[in-house]
């Protein structure tokens, strides 16, 4: 179970929840679209080898305040308040799908502060002959086998407990999907890419990039015009694992790291 | 009490196996259904259709905004109002509307708009819908998150564009303009009535009443479950200190009318049938984006949210239910002015937007439907709330002297 805390940053625009736990290099992780819990079990492992701090952007968890921020940029400059208000010393960067375009985006405008980034299955690029369905028009059930390898585990993470026949079930579900899936609509919505190969170049930090071999949603082959446009970058592919390679494959992710780490 | 003569000029030749072989009539359709030689058929006797309400001497003829869209074929209703302006005379012309966040700039929608009202004399009504999901954020990619916010900015900067002397700059968040010049303005002063359909966001009901903008229910599902929705909405007017005119409320409604409630049935219940089970087969997937609707409407519980389950269900509803739940307004003239006036009391509202077309529904039918109601409802539903004549505030106000086009003239020498 991670330690909980609030901050309040971005001139007192935003208050933002951040998940914090474990000893080790510090490492600061950016969720993905599905956001992130004080039971997350990748956060767990994470943290036996790093000190962990998962800042929950606006709409995720107890986060607020995400009317203010619109944009990218606005979204981006948002990343790097955080930063700063966790006061760690050049930190491992670490973002998943959507945290992984956000951090890349922060790589690139704060390109002298970043100098470690790991990326997991980011969006942020688009190639006509690979679309990435759209996250914004599924149904709960089409989930698990779009972002796992290992179906039955994303049916057992995902869709258990799960009654949609319940009407206040679904008002919950639907208040929770608003908040969340609202503020990352603002970075992905309709299509994940906001300019990002464009900036990628500005980078300086080592990259690692890291990819389940399984991806349906970010297929692999993004991997390949991710590093195109890096200066200087790495790339593991785990196998047995989807887009959750973070919950498939938990301990060959933070192996990964640990070696950027060192 | 105004009725307005509403089409939303469906396709009618949707596939049998249309629900079995697409998920959804709205979106992601495919394109290869459309067939433009017969839609060009389509097109005109749904016109035709508009201007014989006309005739008939309904208070508005009136269509709406879809995209992508199997049931709604009017990607740009302006170009539907614009050629009825000069086919129709007397009518209100009930543009229900333009869905402002979506055009860029909007001034477009100052523009268009001004032009409509000018060529009809000041027969414009302006409606200014927040817009579907569907429409709104999946068809034209807006962000869903910002489409309420867009929303104010636009009908900020066309309000604007109507009433302050031009040339002026506007500095908004989404639109920045050097020069914002309305040319030409309307002809109703200070702008024509603006009606906001809505779809049970209530955000958007403070809005019209804040503005003393008529708010109207578009819903299929009939005037038993819109009561809940509006009965919240005069709650929050009386909240607010507002009076409660019927008019600043109005409600769509699908009508048959027959000589007979059986003949309703015998000549109506395919097309409901089709309009149920293939014009309304939208994908779940694509009924409200994350973020479209506010935190605050979906805790105030006023949307009648339909589990899966439920909303499966629906579409294979029996014209009897479709009947009993009021979806569908059906039978004799007597029986569809008793439940109207049951309606029109019920929900208090002032501006009833008739469906008569509905779904595959041929010509011959919607005539026969029309003119019987013309004739022998509507006459006797026109003074349900005579105590409100004096309220003009919802209401056109046209020229007295308005020219009349040179053909028509012609032809009525």
């Amino acid at each position: 179970m991670m330690d909980t805390r609030t901050i309040t940053v971005s001139d007192g625009r935003a208050k933002i929840q951040v998940l914090e736990s474990g000893r080790g290099p510090d490492l600061v992780f950016f969720h993905g679209a599905g956001g992130a819990t004080q039971a997350d079990p990748f956060l767990d492992a994470l943290s036996r080898r790093f000190r962990v701090r998962a800042p929950l952007l606006p709409g995720y968890g107890e986060s607020d305040g995400g009317d203010h921020f619109r944009t990218m940029l606005d979204i981006t400059l948002l990343g790097l308040d955080i930063l700063d208000a966790l006061k760690v010393d050049n930190p491992l960067v670490v973002g998943h799908s959507m945290g992984g375009m956000l951090a890349a985006e922060m790589a690139a405008l704060a390109a002298n502060d970043i100098k470690r980034l790991a990326l997991i299955a980011p969006a942020g690029l688009w190639l006509d002959a690979h679309p990435i369905p759209d996250v914004f028009a599924l149904l709960p059930a089409d989930y698990p086998p779009l972002l796992f390898h290992d179906v039955k585990l994303g049916e057992q993470l995902i869709t258990a407990g799960v009654n949609l026949d319940d009407h206040d079930f679904l008002r919950a579900f639907l208040i929770q999907s608003s908040r969340q899936l609202g503020f990352a609509g603002k970075m992905l919505f309709p299509i994940p890419d906001r300019g990002l190969g464009e900036r990628l170049y500005r980078i300086k930090a080592k990259t690692l990039l890291i990819w389940g071999d399984d991806d349906k949603l970010i297929k692999p082959v993004y991997a390949k015009t991710f590093r195109e446009k890096l200066r200087n970058s790495d790339y593991v592919e785990i196998k047995n694992a989807g887009h959750m390679v973070t919950l498939e494959q938990p301990e060959a992710v933070i192996a990964a790291l640990a070696r950027l780490a060192a | 009490m105004k009725f307005t003569w509403f089409h939303l000029m469906p396709w009618p030749h949707l596939p049998d196996d249309f629900r079995e072989k697409h998920r959804s009539v709205w979106v992601d359709i495919p394109s290869t259904l459309y067939d433009p030689v017969r839609g060009h058929t389509v097109y005109n006797d749904y016109l035709d259709q508009l201007e014989y309400a006309d005739s008939l001497g309904f208070d508005a003829i009136g269509v709406n905004e879809h995209h992508q869209n199997g049931y709604g074929l009017m990607p740009s209703p302006n170009i539907m109002a614009a050629a009825l302006a000069r086919r129709s005379s007397k009518s209100a012309l009930m543009v229900l509307g333009n869905s402002i966040a979506l055009y860029n700039p909007p001034i477009r929608v100052a523009e268009e708009f001004a032009m409509l009202d000018v060529i009809s004399g000041g027969r414009l009504c302006a409606g200014f819908p927040v817009g579907t999901s569907m429409d709104t954020n999946y068809c034209y990619g807006t962000v869903p998150a910002l489409t309420r916010e867009k929303y104010a900015e636009a009908h900020e900067l066309i309000i604007k564009a109507w009433t302050q002397d031009g040339p002026f700059p506007f500095n908004g968040r989404y639109n920045k303009l050097r020069y914002v010049n309305c040319w030409p303005k309307p002809v109703q002063k200070p702008h024509p009535p603006i009606f906001v359909p809505g779809g049970g966001s209530i955000e958007t009901w403070d809005f019209c009443l804040d503005h003393d903008y008529n708010y109207s229910y578009l819903s299929y599902s009939g005037y038993l479950r819109g009561r809940k929705l509006l009965d919240g909405y005069w709650e929050r007017a009386a909240q607010k200190g507002k009076d409660d005119s019927p008019y600043r409320a109005g409600f769509a409604q699908i009508i048959c009318v027959a000589d007979t409630d059986a003949e309703a049935e015998k000549l109506y219940s395919e097309h409901a049938s089709y309009f149920y089970n293939r014009c309304l087969h939208i994908y779940g997937g694509f009924a409200d984006a994350p973020g479209y609707r506010t935190i605050k409407t979906l805790q105030a519980n006023v949307l009648s949210q339909m589990t899966p389950t439920e909303a499966a269900k629906l579409p294979l509803t029996p014209w009897k239910e479709l009947v009993e739940q009021r979806m569908v307004v059906a039978g004799s003239p007597e029986t569809v002015r008793q439940q109207l006036e049951e309606l029109i009391k019920g929900l208090r509202v002032g501006h009833l937007f008739c469906l008569f077309q509905i779904g595959n529904m041929p010509p011959e039918k919607v005539r026969y439907s029309t003119k019987l109601f013309a004739e022998k409802v509507m006459p006797k539903l026109k003074n349900i709330w005579a105590d409100y004549a004096h309220d003009n505030r919802f209401w056109i106000k046209p020229l007295e002297k308005r020219a009349v086009p040179a053909r028509l003239e012609e032809a009525a020498q």
